[in-house]
Parts: structure tokens; C-alpha cells; sequence
């Protein structure tokens, strides 16, 4: 429905974004590809060659690879277990009649809009220090040891605090889902004598399901690339070291690019896998 | 699906959902109040939770100490440069996706969210070397750039969920009378759809304020936001929690403020309108 | 001033073909309906005329210029829109003076023009409300003004009446026809609706799959109906068809005859069949008969006072002189 001017004027008016996307894609893609099958180390030598496939054979066949990958599916795993089980709670609770819903709401959302850096810090210190820390006097308290939270059980520390970041996220979107939920259909399951459990199990839950297909998409998509919450947390150390965090580190630290860009393909077909399926939630939406 | 309930089951509701949510806030919370106790009290055994002597002089310390003014001022310019280039750009492409729609509209559009996907520390030394040799390293400019590429799938986006409200006839209407392609998009289109564009404008913003990846990896000391200031407080000096979290107060508070007003756009902008 | 003339102009969407060919000439100052059921392109041919999508082949003329290739902005024409289309964000003061802004108008002419137009549809008192504070017939009013404002080459209206309630349509009808006879302007105006297009045309068009199938003035589409599709479409209650050896009898394949044009009576007449339903209107009454041999249901219009009930066996005369009579390819006979 458009005419030959509006399509040439639509092409033109593109451009700039298609372009500068193009761009931003490919250039870096072509580049890491380039580096990842050279031996190059800009600190030691610089350029030392084609090197073929060794660099991600030698990626995937280094003592920290399969450890990264079993801490990245650990953390990105135990972080939607959490967000999405206690999302979906949440979510029914706060679609329940309430006095001051609209502050609750607030209080649950304000953790997505803390910066990565922040939170991290503040859980670090203020909540998870041995001596100083909130948790330790609540252990203290209970005439328990304090646990070192990030050195004994690191894992667990850095799941907790993702998921604190996170868990308003999954509730949000869940809770939007909830309340297109359809109310005559829960009346009548409720008139037809169906328990609490049951409606939840055969009304919410299958109404639900695509929402917490996204979720879990767009939270592996960017849980994949966790950061920061590492960097300022254990720079990757007690076993906390992501397949993201390997690659910086291989990158930037030791500066061995040609082994860091083969990690970046692997990061990124990784991605790609997830991104997939997102991607077709997404395109069977933008045809209905 | 709210429905009317009895008086006690509101009750008990609201004091779940209540204690929930302050369990929830409660880290926010407890930063926020440690930023005015005395280093001492901060630290205190048994902590100290409302009653203490309130004090200001945190804020004072964190500003002369790191200079608090200059990187908030960098995470303003990045934050807002990159969400207002990338909704100029986005603007006339998310038009062009929603009027104009071809058989290639919706491929583009999800190849174009498709980069939003792209890890980043897969490209990262790509970058990093493309801005050594632009001279771009810890500049303004370079992460304006960065995080408007990042952004701009989002942005482009959004907009084109919120032009696609707009009725055709409307803009064929302003063609009629007269107007061409500037006067529609400046006259007719952009005033209709300001409500969408801020609610993008704003959430980007926050995305942009937030972001860690490239904010810490590109910048040293001067282009460096709020992200590599807090950043900067990773390694213990003595006493500091009162510090730390008067530097996390002022990091956060203008996003959270900014953020309560862009709950619902949130979920638009971040499922690519998966779920309504 | 606006004359438009439509030379073997075609449109395509992809592999669907919308209009095959149209020759057209609308002339200064008429006021043209086109007319037919939803999808048969009628639409889609003033959106073509308005510019707001190409032509796959043909010229369009206005004003004897070429305008094939001219967007919509530069061919002089006021379109009005089924939803109204106005600008939210504007006053009614602001919509009706975008076009005049577009135009340059200065200021003082602006203000002149929207006074009067303002006053011809009374809208003077509404002039700073917003569009979403006004009522359905209230908008179309300033849709209207919007295009006339302009003092366009001719004015197209796209299913204008189509969202107002029934009452309110007829009052619209009767404005719209009224500021036709004021201005003299060349109007064209789409509908699906044939009482709209009987008591508002000069010139009817009507069109099916894209084709047009005549164009007359009302009253010669009423009595000489070039074929069946026309015949049926014209006119309400719709024409009888009837087929077979009473249809031979007037040598044609088929024979139409319109409900007003059957005399009814109690005892003798041509035809005869049993009263299904019967539609009392005050002024006028219309009886469904059925059982008469001739068609499924053949409807016929009497006077009010007729009281023929349910299950009544009645007798039917056609008017001969009024009879339609159709080859075997629905055309109409001499």
C-alpha cells in the first residue's frame, strides 16, 4: 500500500541504520575470525602467523575451558531457576487486590535499574563480607559461623546476586502476562469446583508458558554475557571464571588475541543457538 | 484477573506482597541509609538500622575524593548522546518499517535485533583495536558511538511497535493536504508519536547508563561514567562502606527515579514485543 | 477546473490484479459515485486517482494535465477519509489550517478561510477544541472543512459515512449534497451504499471485480440496468429475478421485475404463490411469497394499508412495460 516515491524515500530513510548495523556486525565478526586462526600476541612478537585451527583446538582443550562452560550453564541455569520460579510467585501475588500495589511494584522493579557495577559492590561488601558484612551478623545472630561468602561458596554468592538483579525482570514480564489472563475463564474453572492447584497447573501455567519462554531466552541471552558482576566480585577466580570472563581475560589480560577471538566465535555461535529460537518467537509475533 | 476479595484475604495479600517487596528493595535500601552513618557506624555490631546520627559528610568526601561531578557528567553525555543520535537515526527507519512495509521488512527487523544478540566479548579486541587506531580509546565519542550501536536495535524497535499504532490514513491524509516526507515526520508523525519516543528515550537511556561491558573496557581516566567509578571502589581501602555506598546512592538515584516512570515501556523494549 | 479523465488505467498488487482496466471521464464539477460491493475495487481506483498509490498501467488526467506521476501533495485534490483521519495533536482550528500552512498561506487569508468554513459547518464554537473531544458527525465535519479550505481541483471522499449511525448519515447526506450544489466543485465519493449513491450522484459508477459495469445518472441506472449484476444492485428491495418458461414467455433467459412494480390483489392476477413473511412499514408493506413457481422468493412492494398475512395465497401483475429482460449472459435485452 505505497507508492514508488514512499518506497524509494523508505529505502533511503533505511539506510543510515541498515548501514551502520551492517557495519557494527560485520567489521568486528570479520576481524575476530581473521584473528582467531593466527598466532598473535601483541605484547610478545605481535603477528606470528596462520596457525589454522590450533587456536580453537587449543581453547577447547586448555585446563580452563570446561570448567568456564560448567560455571557460565551453572550461573545461567541457577539464575532462571530463581527469577523464573520466584517471577511466576511473584507475579501471581502482586496480580492479587492489594493495598498500595502500585509502591510494591516499584519496590520489586527498582533492583533491574541498579548498574551491574553497583549492585555487585554492594553485595560484596556490605551483605557477603565475612566480618563487616549483613549476613554475617544475621549468622552471628543465629550463633552460626560466617560464611565466606565469595571465596567458600562463590558460585552460589554470584547467583544470588544475579538473580536479585534479574528477578524483577522475569516478575514484570510475567505479571504482564498474568493479567491478560482471562478472569471468566478462572471464574469458571472455580465454579466447576476446580482446587487452587489445579487451575494453576492446567489454566495459568499453559497461559504463562510463552512468557516464560521469553524470559528465558532474553536472560540467557544476556546472562551469557555476564560481567561485571564478575569483575568486581572475584575477577573470575574461586571457580567463577565464565567462558565470558576467560575470553577477557585471554584478550586483555594476556593478551593472547588469536586464542581470545577463537573463544569470541565459540561465545558467539553459543549465542547465535539461543538467539535462534528467540528470534522466531519474536517473527511469529510481528506476523499476527 | 483481580477480582473482588474479602477484606482479610486483601489484608494478608498486601502484607505478603509488602514484605516481599521490602526484602526485595531492602539492599537499596540498606545503601542508601549506611551513605549517611559515619564510617563507624556503618560497620557497627549489631548494625544500626534508623537510629543514628545522620550525616552528610560522605557525599562531601566521595566528591573531593574521585571527583564525582565529572564522571556523573560523562555518563550524562554518553548515556544521553547515544539514545538521542540513536533515535535520529532510528526515527526515519522505523517510519520507513512501519509506512512502507516490503516483503524484506520483517527480515530486516530481525536481523536487526539479531546484532543485539552478538556476545560482546566476541568482538572486544576487534574494537578495542579499531579504537586505538581511531584514536578513540577513553574518549566521549567512542562509547557514545558503542552504546548507540548497541542500543540502536532496541531503539529502532520500539519505535517502529509505536509508529505501527499510528492509523496509515493519518499520514496519507497530511500528503493530501499538501505536506511532503519532512513535513510528516516533523509536523504529523513525530507529535503523534512523542509519548513512544520518550518512553524509548528513556529506557535507553537507562540501558546505556547501566551498561558495564565496553564502560569499563574502553575508558581509563577520562571518559570513564558512573560504572568504572563505582567500579573503582572494588578494592578495600580501611574503613569505607559509608563511602561506597554514598558513591552507589549517587550512581543509582537518577536511574531509579528515571526507571519507576519506564516500567511499563520496559517490557515493549525488552521482549521485542513477545509478550503483552 | 476539475475535470478527471481515467485512460486504461490498471492496478496490480503483485500477482493479484485489483483493476484490470478502467476508462473514466469524470467531468468539472459533477459529482461522481462509485458504487459496488466491498472489494470490487471501487476504493482502490480513488486512491489511484488521489495519487496514494501508483498506477501499474494507464494515464490519469486532471485537468487535462497529465498526473500519472504526480504525488498525492502536488494534484490539487481533498480527500476525506472513512476515519476521518484528523490530527490528534492539532486543534480543529490547527487541522482544518494544516493544508493551508503546507501551502504557505499567509496568515490573515489562513484566518479568513478557516472563519468561513468554520461557519458553513458549524464549527466556529469547536474551532480550539482537540478531535478526541468532539463527536463521530462533529470530526467528519472538520474533515470536511480541512478539504475545502483548500478550494481543491475536486474532492474525494472515501466511504465518509460509513462510521456515523444511521441518523446522523442521512443529516451528513443531505450536507454533503448541499455544499455540493454551493461549491460547484468536482466531488468524487465511494460507497458500498446504493441509497447513498441514488440520492447523491450525478453520475453513478458501478464497479465489480475492478471492472465498471455502467455509468449513468441514478435514474438510468434505476430503469435500464445494462445487465443483472447492475439490475440487482440498484434499487431496494432488490429486482426479482425469475428463469425458466416464464422467462421464455418474454423471450429472454431471464426476466426481472422490481418489487414496486407488482400490482397485488386477492383474487385474480398473472401470478400467484403464498405469503411467507410480511413487513409492515406504516407508508408501505412488503410481502416475501413463496410457492409461486417462479423463484425461491419473489419480494413485491404495496401500499400500507395492504393486510395480506402469513400463509395468505395472493395474486401478482407485473408492470410490462417496467419488465427487464436478460439474455442467457446476463445482459440486457432491447
Amino acid at each position: 500500500m505505497a507508492t514508488q516515491q514512499s518506497r524509494s524515500a523508505a529505502r533511503w530513510m533505511m539506510a543510515p541504520a541498515v548501514v551502520l548495523l551492517l557495519g557494527w556486525m560485520l567489521v568486528p565478526l570479520v576481524m575476530t575470525l581473521y584473528f582467531s586462526f593466527k598466532q598473535y600476541l601483541p605484547l610478545r612478537g605481535g603477528d606470528l602467523g596462520w596457525v589454522g585451527f590450533d587456536n580453537y583446538i587449543r581453547f577447547v582443550t586448555s585446563s580452563a575451558f570446561w570448567p568456564s562452560i560448567q560455571a557460565t550453564l551453572l550461573i545461567v541455569g541457577g539464575v532462571l531457576v530463581i527469577t523464573v520460579g520466584l517471577g511466576i510467585l511473584l507475579a501471581l501475588l502482586l496480580d492479587q487486590p492489594m493495598w498500595g500495589q502500585g509502591i510494591v511494584r516499584i519496590l520489586v522493579i527498582a533492583p533491574f535499574f541498579v548498574m551491574p557495577t553497583v549492585s555487585a559492590l554492594v553485595w560484596k561488601n556490605m551483605f557477603m563480607d565475612p566480618v563487616n558484612g549483613l549476613l554475617a551478623h544475621l549468622w552471628k545472630f543465629f550463633g552460626a559461623q560466617p560464611i565466606e561468602w565469595l571465596s567458600q561458596v562463590s558460585m552460589t554468592s554470584i547467583i544470588i546476586i544475579v538473580s536479585w538483579q534479574w528477578l524483577p525482570f522475569a516478575t514484570l514480564i510475567l505479571l504482564t502476562a498474568v493479567q491478560s489472563l482471562d478472569t471468566e475463564q478462572m471464574e469458571a474453572a472455580e465454579m466447576d469446583g476446580a482446587p487452587l492447584l489445579s487451575r494453576f497447573w492446567h489454566l495459568v501455567l499453559p497461559h504463562l508458558s510463552r512468557a516464560i519462554t521469553v524470559v528465558i531466552l532474553i536472560q540467557t541471552i544476556f546472562l551469557l554475557s555476564i560481567f561485571a558482576e564478575i569483575f568486581v566480585t572475584t575477577q573470575g577466580s574461586f571457580g567463577t571464571r565464565t567462558l565470558t570472563y576467560l575470553i577477557f581475560q585471554r584478550v586483555l589480560e594476556s593478551q593472547n588475541v588469536g586464542l581470545g577471538s577463537a573463544g569470541g566465535v565459540y561465545a558467539i555461535i553459543l549465542a547465535n543457538i539461543v538467539a535462534i529460537f528467540l528470534m522466531r518467537i519474536v517473527g511469529k509475533n510481528l506476523d499476527a | 484477573m483481580a477480582r473482588a476479595v474479602t477484606p482479610k484475604k486483601k489484608a494478608i495479600n498486601t502484607a505478603a506482597a509488602w514484605a516481599i517487596g521490602l526484602l526485595i528493595f531492602f539492599p537499596i535500601l540498606w545503601t542508601i541509609l549506611t551513605s549517611f552513618k559515619t564510617e563507624a557506624t556503618a560497620i557497627a555490631d549489631p548494625p544500626v538500622f534508623l537510629f543514628f546520627d545522620w550525616t552528610l559528610e560522605n557525599y562531601q568526601v566521595v566528591q573531593d575524593r574521585s571527583d564525582y561531578m565529572r564522571f556523573l557528567w560523562n555518563s550524562v553525555i554518553i548515556a544521553g548522546g547515544s539514545t538521542l543520535i540513536g533515535v535520529m537515526i532510528a526515527v526515519p527507519a522505523a517510519w520507513s518499517m512501519a509506512f512502507v512495509p516490503s516483503k524484506r521488512t520483517k527480515d530486516i527487523l530481525l536481523w536487526m535485533l539479531s546484532t543485539k544478540m552478538l556476545p560482546a566479548v566476541g568482538v572486544l579486541y576487534p574494537i578495542y583495536l579499531i579504537f586505538i587506531s581511531m584514536g578513540l580509546l577513553d574518549t566521549r565519542t567512542g562509547l557514545v558511538f558503542i552504546l548507540m550501536m548497541m542500543n540502536l536495535p532496541i531503539i529502532v524497535w520500539m519505535l517502529y511497535t509505536y509508529f505501527k499504532e499510528i492509523p496509515g490514513e493519518i499520514l496519507e491524509a497530511c500528503r493530501m493536504d499538501g505536506a511532503g516526507l519532512k513535513e510528516e515526520i516533523l509536523h504529523i508523525l513525530t507529535p503523534m508519536a512523542i509519548p513512544g519516543i520518550a518512553s524509548t528515550m528513556l529506557l535507553n537511556f537507562i540501558l546505556a547508563w547501566n551498561e558495564a561491558f565496553w564502560t569499563l573496557n574502553l575508558t581509563a581516566a577520562q571518559a570513564a561514567p558512573l560504572t568504572a567509578f563505582i567500579a573503582s571502589y572494588s578494592s578495600p581501602e580501611g574503613l569505607f562502606f559509608a563511602k561506597l555506598s554514598a558513591a552507589s546512592t549517587m550512581a543509582i538515584a537518577p536511574v531509579l527515579i528515571l526507571g519507576w516512570f519506564s516500567q511499563k515501556q520496559l517490557v515493549r523494549g525488552l521482549t521485542f514485543g513477545a509478550v503483552k | 477546473m476539475g475535470s478527471i479523465r481515467l485512460e486504461q488505467v490498471n492496478k496490480t498488487f503483485g500477482d493479484v490484479t485489483v483493476i484490470p482496466s478502467v476508462d473514466l471521464d469524470i467531468d468539472d464539477g459533477e459529482f461522481v459515485v462509485f458504487v459496488g460491493p466491498s472489494g470490487c475495487g471501487k476504493s482502490t481506483l480513488l486512491r489511484l486517482i488521489a495519487g496514494l498509490e501508483d498506477t501499474t498501467g494507464g494515464r490519469i488526467l486532471i485537468d487535462g494535465k497529465d498526473a500519472t506521476d504526480t504525488p498525492p501533495a502536488k494534484r490539487g485534490l481533498a480527500m476525506v477519509f472513512q476515519s476521518y483521519a484528523l490530527y490528534p495533536h492539532m486543534s480543529v482550528r490547527k487541522n482544518i489550517a494544516f493544508p493551508l500552512r503546507m501551502a504557505k498561506m499567509d496568515k490573515a487569508e489562513q484566518d479568513r478561510r478557516i472563519e468561513q468554513a468554520a461557519a458553513v459547518l458549524n464549527l466556529t464554537d469547536y474551532l480550539d477544541r482537540r478531535p478526541g473531544q468532539l463527536s463521530g458527525g462533529q470530526r467528519q465535519r472538520v474533515a470536511i472543512g480541512r478539504a475545502i479550505v483548500r478550494e481543491p481541483a475536486a474532492f474525494l471522499f472515501d466511504e465518509p459515512l460509513s462510521n456515523l449511525d444511521a441518523a446522523l448519515r442521512v443529516g451528513m447526506r443531505l450536507e454533503i449534497s448541499e455544499l455540493h450544489e454551493r461549491l460547484k466543485t468536482t466531488m468524487v465519493y465511494v460507497t458500498h451504499d446504493q441509497v447513498e449513491a441514488m440520492t447523491m450522484a450525478d453520475k453513478i459508477v458501478v464497479l465489480r471485480a475492478g471492472n465498471i459495469e455502467q455509468v449513468g445518472s441514478p435514474l438510468e441506472l434505476y430503469h435500464t440496468p445494462r445487465n443483472l449484476f447492475v439490475a440487482g444492485f440498484i434499487g431496494s428491495p432488490r429486482m426479482n429475478f425469475i428463469e425458466g418458461p416464464e422467462a421464455a414467455r418474454y423471450n429472454a433467459h431471464t426476466i426481472g421485475i422490481r418489487p414496486e412494480h407488482i400490482a397485488v390483489s386477492a383474487d385474480e392476477g398473472t401470478w400467484s404463490g403464498v405469503v411467507s413473511v410480511s413487513e409492515h412499514l406504516g407508508s408501505d408493506t412488503f410481502f416475501h411469497v413463496h410457492d409461486s413457481g417462479l423463484a425461491e422468493s419473489i419480494t413485491v412492494r404495496a401500499g400500507g394499508e395492504v393486510g395480506f398475512r402469513h400463509g395468505d395465497r395472493i395474486f401478482m401483475t407485473p408492470r410490462e412495460d417496467v419488465l427487464h429482460r436478460f439474455s442467457a449472459d446476463g445482459l440486457r435485452l432491447a
